[in-house]
């Protein structure tokens, strides 16, 4: 199978400060993959470049096979992306914020109707479509900032620390969303500071000081470094940080 | 009133509109206690935080810190509580220390003064003194805020969400802090929506809907738990979750990592019946094993059965 992700001895530096130290990884088709690392690891750095918003220094990125120095608008566009920072507009409704998405990533009209009708059907959320957005819990808007993210149904969606702040059982449905649409075939490229998050994923990466300490799947990994847990693995490799 | 006890509330209401944050919410907690309010956004956690340290006024009821009404006494209130908001609410143009010198002036103290209190945590942030508070990482600026909240020696310290958006290493680091913080006799509230700190604390109140659903230590709301939990593996792990939620003889079924867990109806389940039921549904290598519960397991339990 062909990489979603395909990355090589990326760099990228600051002046004279390295974020991302000579990064090697791919990332397939369908998988969820888990990219972590403490608060400034790099992890930020990484997936500006991945999402066509930021060159890097040297090495070969391609994302949905598109090479990050020649294509980053067409990355652009087969791309999601959803952080729990930026995701909707708090004074449209559920139906206007699809619309409106759908209308940036240039779907036609039809298809927003279409997609917009079977996302609201999915999500359980036809009643409440003429919400505004301000007036629906947390949960939910995260559900519908994921169900945005993948409406133009790219290739590989970034979620961003999607999910912060939520119930246990919201989380779970949130994670029911995302194993559903990798297992249509989408990638997953999530980002997670809650390490029983990152047992939901097929593989994760670790990130510590701006390279990769660490990837395989959560079962190796706990098996490597002869721990229980995921938080476990990540305290070891991340308290060595500098 | 109970003078022996930290806080006191009694029948605590607040409404927003017609939506209900706090419905009638009546507690107790013991001096020098590290006590966690767990629960989802919107269960009335921040409301309840912000009537304790006076910013907000309820509705109906009363609540008392070490003896002063939240209302009438809002000014002792703030001279013995410290509050570190679930925003980060510090001067992001002033430099860590100045942040610092800033709080202890305003509280009439000197950072030199209680400088053996904050010592563990300030230490962390100190070779950043120079350094302005916005462009701090995540978890320097937590312990900076702890650090302020802490500055002018509150007998009740009051934390709001203090660990989301930050690192599982500096979460750690933090509550390590407060068990620190304790031994100096200083009562602890915190909010949290992630159930592995509630092990943490002495006692936690899982919220939900403006109300309190069971109080309890840690461990005993595990041994609540009055019910088998399993845990399932196989080849087909997607399509499990569906196949499993319809077999008859289980009542709870959800996600865990790269398990599924379920409850079954009766305190077991025919494990070979449920063997072959997924064998004919074309599952392979099908792990089945009992397996402890935790408070996680315990809350969603709570929460799905009371629905």
């Amino acid at each position: 199978m062909k990489p979603v992700i395909e990355v090589e001895n990326l760099v990228k530096k600051f002046g004279n400060f390295v974020a991302n130290d000579s990064l090697t990884f791919s990332v397939f088709p369908g998988e969820i993959f888990g990219f972590l690392g403490a608060n400034g690891a790099g992890k930020t750095t990484t997936i500006k470049i991945l999402c066509g918003l930021s060159a890097p220094t040297s090495g070969k990125v391609s994302v949905a096979g598109y090479d990050v120095y020649r294509h980053s608008e067409l990355i652009k566009k087969n791309i999601g992306y959803m952080s729990q920072k930026f995701s909707l507009y708090e004074d449209l409704s559920i139906t206007e914020n699809f619309q409106f998405y759908g209308g940036i990533y240039g779907l036609s009209r039809n298809e927003i109707r279409e997609r917009t009708k079977a996302l609201l059907n999915r999500l359980d959320f036809l009643k409440a479509q003429n919400e505004v957005l301000r007036n629906i819990p947390q949960g939910w808007k995260q559900k519908l900032a994921f169900s945005v993210a993948v409406m133009h149904q790219p290739k590989v969606v970034f979620l961003d620390e999607p999910t912060g702040g939520v119930d246990p059982i919201t989380r779970r449905q949130f994670w029911e969303l995302i194993y559903e649409q990798a297992h249509n075939g989408t990638t997953i490229f999530v980002t997670t500071h809650y390490m029983d998050e990152a047992e939901y994923c097929g593989r994760v990466s670790i990130m510590v000081d701006g390279k990769i300490e660490a990837l395989d799947s959560p079962e190796k990994l706990k098996n490597q470094f002869a721990v229980n847990s995921m938080n476990d693995v990540f305290v070891k490799l991340a308290r060595a940080a500098k | 009133m109970n003078s022996e006890m930290a806080v006191c509330a009694n029948a605590l209401s607040k409404f927003y509109q017609d939506k209900k944050a706090l419905d009638s919410l009546s507690f107790e907690i013991e001096m020098g206690s590290l006590f966690g309010f767990i629960g989802p956004d919107g269960a009335g956690k921040t409301s309840l935080f912000r009537i304790l340290n006076s910013l907000l006024i309820p509705d109906g009821g009363t609540a008392s810190i070490l003896g002063f009404d939240t209302v009438k006494d809002y000014k002792q209130i703030r001279r013995i509580i410290g509050y570190m908001p679930g925003r980060f609410s510090l001067y992001q143009d002033l430099t860590v220390e100045e942040n610092l010198k800033f709080f202890a002036g305003i509280f009439k103290t000197t950072i030199k003064e209680n400088y053996h209190l904050i010592e563990d945590i300030y230490r962390h942030i100190e070779p950043f003194k120079n350094r302005k508070a916005g462009k701090l990482s995540g978890g320097m600026k937590q312990k900076l805020a702890l650090s302020c909240a802490l500055i002018h020696k509150p007998e009740v310290l009051i934390l709001d969400e203090p660990t989301t958006g930050v690192d599982a290493v500096s979460r750690g680091e933090f509550w390590e802090m407060l068990q620190k913080l304790k031994t100096q006799n200083i009562t602890i509230l915190v909010s949290t929506p992630y159930m592995d700190e509630a092990s943490l604390c002495d006692e936690v109140a899982l919220m939900q809907e403006g109300k309190i659903m069971q109080r309890a230590t840690p461990e005993r709301i595990i041994e609540a738990f009055n019910e088998t939990l399993w845990s399932v593996q196989s080849d087909k792990m997607f399509e499990l979750l569906s196949h499993l939620s319809s077999f008859p003889e289980i009542r709870l079924v959800y996600r865990s990592g790269d398990h599924i867990c379920f409850i079954p109806r009766k305190q077991s389940v025919e494990e070979k019946n449920l063997l072959a039921y997924l064998e004919n549904l074309g599952h392979q290598s099908v792990k089945l094993k009992q397996i402890k519960p935790t408070i996680e397991d315990s809350f969603i339990y709570q929460m799905q059965t009371q629905n």
